[in-house]
């Protein structure tokens, strides 16, 4: 991994379009600003950790069975 | 082709219903194709089966049958990894999580949906950036407030019958 060391205000440039800004420094937290294009997606690295773990809830359901499933689609009908 | 699943044993797939997922299912590298088995009598749950791994199978089910809406604003990557032309070749599935021992308390997740090109079998499980749609979406509770919605907007005029006050009462302005 390469580790930078900046200060507020300062930038790290990704590519040719990919800007990242030290907008604040405070305390424990680091504000940092994005600019990228359209199509590249910016998110949470949160965010994806909590879909790839409940992705991994839902595939380990290994005691419902197409029976269960059949009990709970009745659910749907009341 | 022949596939073999833990659940429903050996089946068989035409190739014309394999889904290709060419980035996986985040968190589920290892698997690329997957079919939808769907069962009138698990509606509207179905199963997602990986062709590659037999024990690897997620419950799916169509938002819309527990919400009136679901827009997804997909990103230009997200339209061009999906080869999509119209927004009507979309199609949108939540992976649904169901306790143990609560299966009542299944929930959806709406900010991880999987979209599929139906014209051309591909698909890919991306990220919502709308902050309504959330991990855990409790599925039959929803649904409920749906249908009572539904119920309270088929009589809308015998409502505002009842609140509007007789026309002579106004008599006197």
């Amino acid at each position: 991994m390469l580790v930078l060391t900046r200060k507020k205000n300062q930038k790290i440039m990704i590519g040719d379009n990919i800007e990242l800004t030290i907008v604040e420094i405070k305390n424990e937290q680091i504000k940092i600003g994005v600019e990228a294009p359209p199509h590249v997606k910016v998110f949470r690295k949160e965010v994806y950790d909590a879909i790839q773990e409940e992705n991994r809830a839902a595939s380990e359901m290994h005691e419902i069975t197409q029976e269960s499933l059949k009990g709970l689609s009745d659910l749907f009908k009341s | 082709m022949k596939v073999s699943t833990s659940r429903f044993g050996e089946i068989e797939v035409p190739d014309e219903d394999i889904i290709r997922f060419p980035f996986g299912i985040l968190g589920f590298d290892n698997s690329s194709d997957y079919v939808i088995l769907n069962d009138p009598a698990t509606e509207p749950l179905r199963w997602l089966q990986s062709l590659q791994e037999p024990e690897l199978a997620f419950v799916i089910i169509d938002p819309l049958r527990f919400r009136t809406e679901y827009e997804l604003d997909l990103s230009d990557e997200d339209v061009e990894s999906l080869e999509l032309q119209s927004p009507e070749e979309a199609i949108t599935y939540a992976i649904v999580v169901i306790p143990k021992n609560e299966p009542q308390k299944m929930t959806a997740n709406l900010q991880g949906p999987i979209v599929i090109n139906a014209a051309r079998m591909i698909a890919k499980q991306v990220i919502s950036t709308n902050s309504s749609h959330k991990l855990k979406h409790f599925v039959l509770d929803e649904m409920r407030d749906m249908m009572l919605a539904r119920k309270k907007n088929e009589k809308p005029d015998l409502k505002l019958n009842r609140k509007q006050p007789p026309a002579k009462s106004h008599g006197g302005r």
